[in-house]
């Protein structure tokens, strides 16, 4: 061990060690305190008289009683059909994603010639505009004398003008794949861009139809692009309480989980309960945290190989 | 670029996807500048052009609200203090990453890469607890909001450049050493130099996530004087607002995008490569982290 503490390997190593350091005490001072701060309080006592919060920083102390609520409620109660509503926003959002997404990032990244950089630059734009300009926009088009109601009325498919921003569930899942799309389509599209070109054309030159390629080929190449673009997706979405609001003006009727969270620890001051639903809306999407975080250290060794 | 592609296929049916794709994601946008420029106080519908919303009008403009104004400087403020401070650790981290092993290093890196795939709500409840809870003493309102976005927005930093890191290989570093480079020149005068384009990107990416904010700064917001662009937009709207709004909306639009086009083409004239079309990429959506 004394041997090994000079050996100039382990001096280079503490070298490297130093250029990360500050960095990860960072992380560690503000980000894993937090998260351990969320599960100090769900896991926490309540003072009886006051009423204030008081988190248990021992696990060993820990007070499971007010999460056991939450999950009753949850599970059996007021809340589940709130965390029904949330799944099937997302769910119907990440397919709109993929339906609208999969064509357009498959165009750019394997068939547009002269345009692609034109259509890249038009891909990517939507990051660099704030995500609720974006929305506002939308509160502009859809009001009862909005612009969206012109154009349905010019098409004569609709003559009574409708207020789109009365809390339907269809204008809160349009929002929220406006809103998310352009995070769908760049990760697929690098995906696909890197897809094997070559066994494509075997497809081809084996006698399928072009049809049949995609379907057997190309589909499934690209499938871990998929998932990966799904996901990075879906993370956000489920967090996601100004969408809805924004564009429902707040009806009851589009309420998802992260209207609940923020209602419990900003709306009325009952921190607890709202730790607690942060940790369970984690528990939900831990399985999706762990396949991006494990895929995503894959493709580092791999490419620092 | 693979030297095998043929791109012989034409798609018609795909083209006219991906195009009416692009106008539905960029008009709205557009509409929404077009309605800033409104004379009246509509926000649905277009009277006749005028900077009444800037400047103009005497009470409710951009310009003359101080609400408004307050939410501007708030922003910018956020913005470029996170990214002048984000940006040097997460160099420095992703340079030491890339090289550190064993098994703290797997840690570390597990540890950075974790608050990407943490849902942005979670990111401000835990934030807001661990401020009210333990680091009391923190001035509230814009300090815990900047070092929000810091925590936040480090680990995208990170990933950009260890993409690049990666990209690169170790030979350059390797041969300066060989030529008498101490370690830390080494990294002064050959790394850093190459990692410009890369640098550039997770600026304006910092840049751009700070501006784009409303989860945290929302949760870690104590009242009028630590509201920041988005908080104004997402509360403005629900309250019958003006298309002052829209004009603030612009104006953040706009200095966002010059931020960027600025840092792009510094990029460019640093890349030897010329225009790293890769980077704008990864820098645009992140996609460096799947790739």
């Amino acid at each position: 061990m004394a041997l090994a503490v000079s050996s100039p390997a382990r001096r280079r190593n503490v070298f490297w060690a130093t250029f990360a350091a500050p960095g990860v005490a960072w992380l560690i001072i503000f980000f894993l305190v937090s998260v351990y701060a969320v599960m100090a309080v769900a896991f926490g006592t309540v003072d009886p008289i006051l009423r204030t919060t008081i988190p248990t920083w021992n696990p060993l102390q820990w007070d499971f009683s007010a999460m056991g609520k939450v999950l009753d409620r949850v599970f059996s109660g007021d809340l589940r059909h709130v965390f029904q509503r949330t799944f099937t926003f997302v769910g119907l959002s990440l397919l709109g994603c993929v339906v609208i997404g999969y064509p357009v990032a498959y165009y750019v990244a394997r068939k547009a010639q002269r345009s692609r950089g034109l259509l890249l630059a038009a891909l990517v734009l939507p990051f660099w505009i704030s995500y609720l300009m974006r929305m506002l926009a939308w509160t502009n088009l859809l009001q009862i004398d909005g612009y969206v109601n012109d154009v349905l009325r010019w098409l004569h498919l609709q003559n009574d003008p409708r207020n789109w921003l009365d809390g339907d569930w269809y204008t809160v899942v349009i929002g929220l794949v406006y809103g998310y799309i352009p995070f769908f389509i760049l990760p697929l599209y690098s995906a696909l861009e890197r897809l094997d070109g070559r066994l494509i054309e075997a497809g081809r030159d084996l006698g399928a139809n072009a049809f049949h390629t995609f379907v057997r080929v190309a589909l499934p190449l690209s499938v871990p692009g998929l998932m990966a673009a799904s996901v990075i997706t879906i993370l956000p979405m489920f967090g996601d309480y100004y969408t809805n609001t924004y564009l429902t003006s707040g009806s009851p009727k589009t309420e998802m989980i992260g209207n609940q969270i923020e209602y419990y620890l900003r709306g009325s001051s009952q921190p607890q309960t709202g730790a607690s639903l942060v940790l369970v809306l984690m528990a939900f999407l831990f399985v999706l945290m762990v396949y991006y975080l494990v895929t995503t250290i894959r493709q580092q060794r791999a490419a620092e190989r | 670029m693979n030297p095998f592609r043929r791109r012989n296929g034409r798609a018609p049916v795909l083209a006219m996807i991906t195009w009416v794709y692009v106008l539905w994601s960029l008009l709205p946008v557009l509409v929404a500048v077009r309605i800033s420029l409104n004379s009246g106080k509509s926000r649905s519908t277009f009277q006749s052009p005028s900077f009444r919303w800037y400047w103009g009008d005497p009470v409710a403009s951009v310009w003359h609200d101080d609400a408004l104004h307050i939410a501007l400087s708030n922003t910018l403020k956020l913005a470029v203090m996170c990214m002048l401070i984000a940006t040097p650790i997460g160099v420095a981290m992703a340079i030491g990453l890339h090289r550190w092993r064993g098994r703290l290093s797997n840690a570390a890196n597990g540890l950075m890469l974790v608050p990407i795939v943490t849902p942005e709500i979670v990111f401000g409840v835990a934030l807001f607890l661990v401020f009210t809870q333990v680091y009391v003493g923190t001035p509230d309102g814009l300090t815990r909001q900047l070092l929000g976005h810091i925590t936040f927005t480090m680990s995208f930093v990170v990933v950009i450049v260890r993409g690049r890191l990666a990209a690169i290989g170790d030979q350059y570093e390797e041969a300066a050493r060989d030529l008498g480079a101490t370690r830390m020149q080494a990294i002064r005068l050959v790394l850093l130099p190459m990692l410009a384009p890369a640098i550039f990107a997770a600026v304006m990416v910092t840049f751009a996530t700070s501006v784009d904010d409303f989860v945290i700064s929302s949760f870690l917001s104590t009242g009028a004087s630590t509201e920041t662009v988005p908080i104004k937009i997402y509360s403005g709207a629900r309250a019958g607002s003006t298309p002052a709004l829209n004009a603030l909306a612009t104006v953040m639009l706009i200095v966002t995008l010059a931020a960027v086009g600025l840092a792009a083409l510094a990029m460019r004239a640093m890349s030897r490569k010329g225009g790293d079309a890769a980077d704008m990429a990864a820098a645009g959506g992140l996609a460096g982290l799947t790739g």
